[in-house]
């Protein structure tokens, strides 16, 4: 397991490769629909990206006397964000993104180019991911996007994922997927 | 004990703690992948998670899904609707459940996740008068559900015809294009023939059954046995990362067709397959 702490710097970014398991210490913060759409339309974000992590997550969070605390914090579907991404990644510096699911090629391409990776986080495994948020530093759009959509700003320690895309330009999706398709073919082709 | 704290106990069990076949098959399988894997460190990550959510009585997953409950139909009027209904209730206000029931048409939530349907009931006859009548609960997530499939044959995408080739096709299929979605390692239920209707529902009956048997009918316990290799086979492995184990299981049913049609229906489910039977 490969440890990562913040800041994510490039070179450490840059020298991971598709299928590499990963351990992240440091700030994640969250972010998916609504504010990437916010974004995209030219919203002001006051939150800095620059060598930081997003995580596509629509988590579970209370309040227990007065401190926010993370319930259940499972990745999202990440492809409803393509239309979005190549420009935030260009535009923030952002070095990892965690989502599930994977993600197209502009954004792999984009990936590339600036220097970025996705994580696919364990789907459904919501109450590891919750035990993994050390603190919620704070929470920006609350009132706009409401709890599930806001972009939250999470301390983890040892939050567990699969590097799916690399900055080299390889997605372990499309390679699995391929891979997966020829042997289907095999099956039924062989079968009788 | 009140019959409302029962099924509220149901939930929460439900909700936080997987069937004991599941967890097993999930250990075996993490046992069986490579040293230092992806596959293997996902598996683990699973497993840790259902320690933790058990211990914590919290959702094992965020997504708490469909509940579908099949009571004995001779507890009809013990467990009724207004009964169920007050233990979702319940469930939802101590955390056990997400506030996860949307109205189709104005898209507001229904915060106590009861509705008209909701939670969804079937009363069914039990298989022998002697005995003990149960109630069963299924949780099945969003994004489980959203790869369920169905396919008519002749499918002529997928070269696919009207025999046990064309059927094994489909299943097959689905698992490919399931990949990286439904979290995996997951489960298929399979309904043979049918109409539409009747062929989700017994492909969803399907993921009641234990991991470890397999069907009365031999030529389908065939296909069950053969389809789980190679399905295993094709390499698409925990989260589709790649691995040895994309399903835990493979249950089929047939039902008869009319003339004209001839549909093959897949239900999956990912790990979290949360279902779990009480005594009542």
């Amino acid at each position: 397991m490969i440890e990562l702490k913040y800041p994510y710097d490039e070179k450490s970014i840059r020298a991971l490769k598709a299928g590499d398991a990963v351990s992240i210490t440091g700030i994640i913060h969250t972010g998916r629909d609504k504010f990437h759409k916010y974004f995209a339309d030219g919203g002001k974000i006051n939150v800095d990206f620059k060598d930081g992590a997003l995580f596509h997550c629509g988590p579970v969070v209370v309040k227990n006397d007065g401190e926010w605390k993370v319930v259940a914090a499972g990745p999202t579907t990440s492809v409803r964000e393509n239309p979005y991404e190549p420009k935030f990644i260009a535009d923030s510096g952002v070095r990892i993104i965690i989502g599930k699911g994977g993600m197209d090629k502009a954004t792999l391409e984009a990936m590339r180019k600036y220097g970025c990776v996705y994580i696919q986080a364990v789907g459904g495994a919501a109450a590891v991911s919750a035990a993994s948020v050390k603190r919620v530093q704070g929470v920006d759009f609350l009132d706009e996007f409401g709890a599930a959509e806001a972009c939250w700003h999470f301390e983890v320690e040892g939050f567990r994922g699969v590097v799916a895309m690399d900055a080299n330009g390889t997605s372990l999706f499309e390679r699995i997927e391929s891979l997966s398709r020829e042997k289907y073919i095999n099956i039924v082709n062989k079968s009788r | 004990m009140k019959t409302v704290d029962k099924i509220l106990a149901l939930i929460r069990d439900t909700s936080s703690s997987l069937p004991e076949d599941v967890e097993k098959a999930i250990l075996a399988a993490m046992r069986r992948e490579e040293k230092h894997s992806s596959a293997k460190m996902i598996l683990k990550t699973i497993i840790e998670n259902c320690e933790l959510a058990r211990k914590n009585s919290t959702p094992l997953c965020q997504d708490t899904g469909t509940l579908t409950f099949f009571v004995d139909s001779r507890l009809r009027n013990k467990v009724n609707r207004k009964v169920i209904s007050e233990a979702t209730r319940l469930a939802t206000v101590k955390g056990y459940l997400r506030k996860n029931c949307i109205d189709s048409l104005d898209g507001k939530s229904y915060d106590d996740n009861v509705a008209e349907g909701a939670p969804v009931i079937h009363y069914v006859e039990s298989e022998s008068k002697d005995s003990k009548p149960t109630v069963t609960l299924i949780m099945k997530g969003g994004g489980s559900e959203n790869m369920s499939r169905q396919y008519s044959l002749p499918d002529s995408t997928l070269g696919a015809g009207r025999d046990l080739k064309g059927v094994e096709k489909c299943i097959l299929d689905a698992v490919v294009k399931t990949q990286g979605y439904g979290c995996a390692p997951g489960i298929l239920g399979v309904c043979i023939g049918g109409d539409r209707a009747t062929g989700y529902e017994i492909a969803k009956e399907q993921l009641l059954r234990n991991l470890g048997d397999s069907s009365k009918d031999s030529c389908l316990a065939k296909m069950e046995k053969t389809i789980l290799k190679k399905a295993n086979s094709l390499g698409i492995g925990p989260m589709g990362l790649g691995g040895k184990t994309t399903l835990l299981g493979v249950k089929i049913a047939s039902r008869p067709r009319v003339p004209a049609s001839f549909f093959v229906t897949i239900a999956y489910m990912c790990w979290a397959a949360r279902r779990r039977t009480v005594v009542i």
